[in-house]
């Protein structure tokens, strides 16, 4: 298997290294919204006998500035040149083609210098932008499936394992839990049948990792899928898919094809008595179907509903079975963690959170978009250096990380290292990924205000205190947010946030009152001068900025 | 009850007190084997449990989790509390949520006096709800010749959903939409005297906590449930 990989590396080279420029359009969803799909053809359509060959790549990670093509330089020695630009429109292709040759349009130029490309170390990411994710053949030579084939024919499952546990991975979806010792669990649970179900019902406001990744390097999460297969002995996949994905679900059912066509899914891979099949589900919008139980439930043709935990996944799962779920971001470290050893990923991030982690920037800041960063980088580099800060020169006031579930962190408290722990510590999560930048403008009674109305509204209302309490606190909310609150509603509000956390069936409940609990912390002046100003009072309030939870 | 081999017990206590468990039976079921109290509106005898109300919530030692009573198995050396001030507020309060959801108006009701809702609030000693009621406007399915579905008395508790799946196998109750606009619908959400499924077996009615399902003809306090038929006929599906 490997010297046909080894051909096919060659093959692609060869053909990549025969055009002189090679030309990436990114083709994801952010870009393919601003035409980037007409600039490629416009672009196709100006090559006209030129060395120089066009081709759709994934996320180039500078949302905010796309359409984004990159230009591959091949020059006499052997070494490459890059250059980049932003906002192109199909326009502009002829202008870029011609100028292949010469110096590079300077209207159009994206710096590639800056911190925003400088300070950044992809692993998860480390195709998306250069290969097209359509073809299989370049994610082969791009050393993909090569941990899948090690896998399979020169480790055995509890191999596998042990790398994983040593590399100190962390479930990317939000929880954090440990992925070797999931995979342990499932592995040691009885029985012939297992299943690896990969979580992407990425349903958090502002976050979109898991889409990039899905759109960007499909076959990355294949491969992790296929190894974690191997490592717990299951022989069926399913991703479940958010139905709003249209592009990803695309390229996903071509991947999966594609890898089937080549005997890396499907029956004796590599020639072994290896086989593994995945599936795709779609889901039909709704937020709680990223809760593991309800997902499962929604597979099964269900209500997607959770059920209370234990017996959790890895012993009683899908269909009844032993079951792995994991994130796509999970999935997708697993095939550099196989490659490059475990050890190698474990020297990456701090001592409790290793690796990498994907984070998509959104709200008031420069350069929207997506980022990895290894685990560690403080909130200030994240915002002021990577995100270039806020547009005319704004001020932060609070970055809002892990969605519904989490919390926002005030910008006195920048200089800490993004963490799974640290960020619990602040009252906030890690989440899946999403940080939304706010600046003075923003109320954070409405921003609570704001996640309360999703919770409220994507609560699946099976227990109580989620489907009656989150209405309570929406309604309390928007009572202190219009100015008509009085001190006995945060009263209220704060036991209404500790009964919702604590009594609450799922993650869902019991995360909904973060973000209110989060803003009480630290914001608590800003409801306290809403509601002065309800009651008529003239006395100013004391701001107060560190209130025990 | 039904015989196994290999089954394993369980030593432990709950509220101070020490039982013994047969493997996979739930903390509720012992508790009521042991003349312990714990409060429940979603669980019924004679089908699965559902954990959906969160009355039944209790204190594991050694776990700051609270866990349903109806779905926690009994573990070996496990030491559970049924009855801590903690417990007892929260309790209060997810009564206070249900009273305020929706349109609970006792002196005009069927089941007056026979209302597992209302016995629930006197059990907790709830006199009044400590929150704004949240009045909504709510229809009542009249369609049915023999019975009548109130949506403004439903807990959904979905003991009727489950009942009908699990004991009767027509599948004619099933639940729609999301959050606070969850419903008990028939069949697609037809109208119940439209349902091609449904078996007018009468069940449902039977088994509902409060005056959302009752039988038609009956003036205020005169729907009494009977729910001795449930154990029964599990029993005698299970010999």
């Amino acid at each position: 298997m490997h010297e046909r990989f080894d051909e096919i590396t060659q093959k692609e080279l060869a053909d990549n290294r025969a055009a002189q420029h090679v030309v990436k359009v990114c083709v994801a969803a952010g870009c393919l919204s601003s035409q980037s799909a007409e600039v490629k053809t416009a672009l196709e359509q100006g090559v006209n006998g030129r060395s120089c060959k066009v081709k759709g790549v994934g996320c180039l990670g500078l949302c905010s500035e796309g359409p984004l093509v990159a230009i591959e330089k091949h020059l006499p020695d052997g070494s490459s040149q890059n250059i980049m630009y932003q906002n192109v429109t199909p326009e502009d292709a002829p202008a870029i083609m011609e100028s292949l040759d010469k110096e590079p349009v300077a209207r159009l130029l994206c710096p590639t210098d800056v911190p925003f490309f400088q300070r950044q170390q992809k692993i998860v990411l480390e195709n998306s932008g250069e290969i097209d994710p359509e073809r299989i053949e370049e994610y082969i030579a791009a050393d993909g499936y090569r941990a899948l084939i090690t896998a399979v024919t020169e480790m055995a499952p509890f191999e596998v394992i042990e790398q994983i546990t040593r590399s100190g991975l962390r479930g990317r979806g939000g929880g954090g839990y440990p992925t070797g010792l999931k995979w342990v669990t499932v592995a040691k649970a009885p029985g012939p049948d297992k299943f690896v179900i990969c979580n992407a019902d990425e349903g958090d406001p502002g976050a979109f990792m898991d889409r990039a990744v899905l759109e960007s390097d499909p076959h990355r999460v294949l491969e992790g899928m296929a190894i974690a297969a191997y490592a717990t002995g299951a022989n069926e996949g399913y991703i479940y898919v958010r139905g709003e994905y249209p592009l990803a679900i695309a390229r996903l059912k071509t991947a999966i094809r594609q890898a089937q066509r080549m005997g890396l899914l499907g029956s004796n891979i590599a020639g072994t008595t290896f086989s593994f099949n995945i599936n795709i589900r779609l889901g039909a919008g709704a937020f709680v179907c990223g809760e593991e139980t309800a997902l499962i439930a929604s597979i099964e043709g269900r209500r997607g509903q959770p059920r209370p935990r234990p017996p959790y996944p890895a012993e009683y799962g899908l269909w009844g079975k032993p079951t792995l779920i994991n994130n796509v971001e999970t999935f997708a470290n697993v095939p550099t963690i196989i490659r490059k050893g475990g050890d190698w990923y474990a020297s990456i991030g701090t001592a409790k959170s290793k690796g990498t982690k994907v984070f998509a920037l959104a709200g008031s800041i420069v350069n929207t978009g997506l980022i990895e960063v290894p685990m560690g980088t403080s909130l200030r580099d994240i915002v002021y250096e990577i995100g270039g800060g806020l547009p005319n020169g704004g001020v932060c006031k609070a970055v809002q990380t892990g969605g519904p579930s989490g919390g926002c962190i005030p910008a006195s408290y920048f200089d800490t290292p993004v963490d799974y722990e640290s960020l619990k510590e602040l009252g906030s999560i890690m989440g899946s990924g999403g940080m939304i930048v706010m600046d003075e403008s923003a109320s954070m009674v409405d921003v609570a205000r704001f996640f309360m109305e999703f919770c409220m509204t994507e609560s699946c209302g099976k227990c109580v205190p989620c489907r009656v309490g989150t209405v309570h606190m929406y309604n309390i909310l928007s009572k202190i947010y219009q100015g008509e609150g009085t001190p006995r509603d945060v009263e209220l509000l704060e036991k209404l946030c500790d009964m919702v956390s604590v009594t609450s069936l799922c993650g869902l409940g019991q995360s909904a009152p973060n973000p209110v609990v989060s803003t009480l912390r630290y914001f608590r002046h800003e409801y306290d001068e809403l509601i002065a100003g309800a009651n008529g009072s003239q006395t100013a309030v004391a701001p107060t900025t560190e209130v025990a939870s | 009850m039904k015989r196994q081999a290999n089954v394993r017990i369980k030593t432990l206590k709950i509220d101070g007190i020490d039982v013994g468990a047969r493997e996979g039976e739930t903390i509720l079921e012992l508790a009521r084997e042991n003349g312990i109290h714990i409060p429940t509106l979603c669980h019924l005898d004679g089908v699965s449990d559902w954990g959906g109300c969160r009355l039944c919530l209790i204190e594991i030692k050694g776990s700051n989790r609270l866990v349903p009573a109806c779905m926690a198995q009994a573990e070996e050396g496990m030491e559970v509390f049924t009855k801590t001030p903690r417990l007892v507020t929260y309790r209060k309060m997810i009564l206070d949520l249900l009273l305020s959801e929706r349109n609970h108006v006792c002196a005009v009701c069927v089941s007056n006096g026979h209302c597992d809702l209302q016995s629930m609030a006197q059990e907790l000693g709830n006199t009044h709800v400590g929150l704004p009621y949240l009045n909504p406007s709510l229809p009542v399915d009249a369609t049915h010749p023999y019975f009548i579905m109130d949506h403004n008395r439903c807990i959904l508790c979905q003991r009727c959903v489950r009942v009908c799946r699990e004991i009767e196998g027509a599948q004619t109750k099933g639940a729609m939409g999301r959050g606070i606009e969850v419903r008990i619908i028939h069949d697609l959400n037809e109208p119940w005297g439209q349902s091609l499924t449904c078996t007018s077996c009468g069940k449902c009615v039977q088994v509902c906590p409060t005056g959302a399902l009752l039988q038609r003809g009956k003036a205020v306090g005169e729907m009494v449930k009977r729910r001795d038929f449930l154990p029964y006929l599990q029993m005698m599906r299970e010999d």
